[in-house]
């Protein structure tokens, strides 16, 4: 359970490269997932006001962890309790209230059948929103039964409500060997002023703002790895250059662009002391370029006459580059070494593919491609870049494009018109759990960072 | 029975026969009497006195070139014909006639009767119009340089995902060759950008590039015409400044293309 992702093995015959459905990263390691149940926690006096939007947040993340078997609210016992002391100890008993929630076997047998049970309450205490959070194995084979007793302090409003929530959900994820994706950034391009400008937001969608103010055309954003800055592109200096943000404060950083008629598709360095993008500098547009975070001492890494783009760098080996190139004919991925040498195709050169990211792992990417559908039908499929065997994620539901790992590892960004019109939706890395977190006006091309 | 309708048919019969005879003639009138004699005492003819031309006029007299004038007249007395030279020809005895020369004129009526012929003449004076407003000033100067390059210069079109210029994108730049070169004469401090855009199929960060380099290709067979590369800057949008956005082929290829817009 230590090791939340991992790739299961699978034969390698030939047939696989194309009809391979066997492997995966798979968020869980468990055959069954745990079964998880919580209650809706009460507030005492003005905490109550909150107690909406506090139960859905914590049920949404720990549920969005993708790691549990949440067993629904309507199997409950009609009581819940709301601190250790409201357990009676079934054995001191001589006729436990079976059925009513206050033994903990009516939790652990069915109908809720629970492995764990959060639990808790709140009160607004001089001012402080307080969560008095506990999580319990409810499993009658467990001596110790409590996992996490803990309290949780915020501001008495909703935002303070979600954050004790936010925060109770990442120790009961690490508890169970996860990782909370909450307190980690996603960065996107939003149409909705009428311009494209980056955005950023909460991995559930929440506390949606503005980052840039260029009244121009902007795309294309990157986080650094330590998440304090941000790189993009942006026509706001009449030609498509790369601008470089720190996002705390919010302060153009002044990145050098080379004078080319393209600077485009920055992502960062493992280190965060460089840059990786794609110029048409001293030649027809692209070559691959890294420089510094400065703009200086720039160099080539590709010598392509195609057209070769998104450059992406191995978070774990830091040697290693995938990016996208038409040399073979439609845009493909390759790999290569940072000295430009031990070019490899990735994808087999059907079909179009295009916005490789890496896992974290540095093993596997994900990539949208059309393989299988026509041509501007994209789809995220996740690929191990030794075997190169790939599975599809999404499945022809509208257009699926720039999908971006969590730091997680587990979750991955990436923007859909399956509900109409470009949104940025989330899903766990098999797939499953989709969700959409953006709803005004036209977002695309989001980027997970810390 | 039988007798009605024997009367009937012969009352038919009758109406028949009567209709027939009216379509071969008109019944016809009894004849008019004869007319009475002439009186056998001769008469002599009184003597035929010449036509009175009672009026013949120009309405006004003066006029500038390329306006009209009217002729009036009126003839009396017994006349055969009435004529007006200086091409209006055979009129009626009483009328009236437009006329424009262009120089002055003096127009003859001759109206000729038994009793001779009377003739009346009327002049048209024609003067020099007023010099004519100076001219508009030369569409150049006030027509803007994106209109310019909207109605004189055209798109080139490209394949997907090629950026290699096609036939009827040689001759549509072939054709764009003089139009650019007249407009920057015309505009000496301007530059024209040369803008690349693609479908929006591809990946945007793909067709960035390939925006690029359809923008290049146009500039280039532009230059090897002729068109200074100095005035020409390119730059590509890819997929972000689309002018339709249907999904289909028609709207897909409006958008590959290399457009001519202003410079900064």
């Amino acid at each position: 359970m230590k090791k939340l992702v991992w790739f299961a093995s699978a034969s390698l015959g030939a047939w696989l490269v194309l009809t391979a459905q066997d492997f995966g990263i798979t968020v869980s390691k468990n055959r069954e997932k745990p079964k998880i149940g919580i209650p809706d926690f009460r507030g005492a006096a003005e905490a109550q006001g909150f107690m909406g939007a506090f139960n859905q947040t914590l049920w949404d993340d720990v549920n969005g962890a993708g790691l549990f078997d949440m067993v629904a609210k309507t199997s409950y016992p009609t009581f819940a309790p709301q601190q250790p002391s409201d357990f009676q100890a079934s054995a001191s008993s001589a006729q436990p209230a079976r059925g009513g929630g206050r033994s903990m076997t009516d939790w652990s047998s069915p109908p809720p059948q629970l492995d764990y049970l959060a639990f808790g309450y709140t009160a607004a205490q001089n001012g402080v929103f307080v969560l008095s959070g506990w999580f319990y194995d409810v499993r009658p084979t467990v001596s110790n039964h409590q996992v996490i007793g803990k309290r949780y302090l915020g501001t008495v409003d909703e935002a303070g409500a979600r954050k004790t929530a936010h925060e109770f959900a990442a120790d009961i994820i690490a508890a169970l060997g996860g990782k909370s994706i909450f307190g980690s950034h996603v960065y996107f391009v939003s149409k909705r002023t009428g311009n494209k400008e980056i955005w950023a937001m909460d991995p559930d969608g929440k506390n949606q703002r503005q980052i840039t103010h260029f009244n121009s055309t902007t795309v294309q954003p990157a986080v650094s790895p330590d998440g304090s800055k941000i790189a993009f592109t942006s026509w706001a200096k009449v030609y498509p250059g790369i601008f470089i943000f720190s996002v705390d404060p919010v302060r153009d950083l002044r990145y050098y662009n080379q004078s080319a008629s393209v600077n485009e598709t920055p992502s960062f360095t493992p280190d965060g002391k460089q840059i990786v993008y794609a110029s048409s500098a001293g030649g027809r547009c692209c070559r691959i370029f890294i420089a510094g975070l400065d703009g200086k001492g720039l160099r080539p890494i590709s010598s392509s006459s195609a057209i070769e783009v998104e450059p992406k760098i191995n978070p774990k080996t830091g040697s290693e580059i995938v990016f996208v190139s038409g040399r073979s004919g439609p845009q493909q991925i390759y790999k290569m070494n940072m000295d430009g040498a031990d070019v490899e195709r990735l994808t087999p050169g059907n079909g179009e593919a295009s916005n490789p990211c890496w896992h974290p792992d540095g093993q596997f990417i994900a990539f949208a491609w059309t393989q299988g559908y026509a041509t501007g039908n994209f789809n995220i499929f996740t690929m191990d870049v030794v075997s190169h065997k790939y599975i599809q994620l999404t499945h022809s539901e509208g257009r699926n494009e720039n999908p971006s790992w969590a730091p997680d590892g587990v979750h991955l960004v990436f923007m859909s018109n399956r509900s109409g019109r470009k949104q940025i939706w989330s899903m766990l890395a098999d797939g499953n759990q989709p969700q959409q977190l953006t709803t005004q006006g036209e977002n695309e091309s989001p980027a997970w960072g810390k | 029975m039988f007798n009605k309708r024997k009367f009937t048919i012969v009352w038919m019969a009758v109406m028949l026969t009567m209709f027939a005879a009216g379509c071969k003639k008109k019944a016809a009138p009894p004849p008019p009497p004869p007319p009475p004699e002439r009186p056998a005492e001769v008469v002599k003819p009184p003597v035929a006195a010449a036509p009175v031309v009672s009026q013949f006029a120009a309405e006004p007299e003066s006029i500038q070139r390329g306006q009209t004038s009217t002729l009036r007249w009126e003839v009396t007395g017994d006349s055969t014909s009435v004529s007006i030279n200086q091409g209006v020809g055979v009129v009626q005895k009483t009328g009236n006639q437009r006329v424009n020369p262009s120089d002055s004129t003096t127009y003859t009526l001759t109206a000729t009767g038994p009793g001779g012929d009377t003739t009346a003449s009327a002049t048209v004076s024609v003067s020099a119009p007023p010099p004519p407003p100076p001219p508009p000033p030369p569409p150049t100067a006030t027509v803007t340089l994106d209109k310019r390059l909207e109605s004189d210069v055209q798109d080139a079109y490209f394949d997907y995902d090629k950026s290699e210029i096609r036939s009827d994108s040689r001759d549509a730049l072939t054709k764009d060759v003089a139009a650019l070169k007249n407009i920057l004469g015309d505009f000496p401090n301007a530059t024209i950008v040369v803008e690349g855009h693609c479908d929006e199929r591809g990946s945007a960060e793909y067709n960035l590039g390939l925006g690029d380099r359809r923008a290049s290709a146009a500039k280039e067979f532009l230059q090897q015409l002729g068109v200074p590369p100095d005035r020409l800057k390119t730059i590509s949008y890819g997929k972000e400044r689309p002018q339709c956005s249907e999904q289909n082929e028609s709207c897909w290829q409006r958008n590959r293309r290399a457009h001519f817009a202003p410079g900064q």
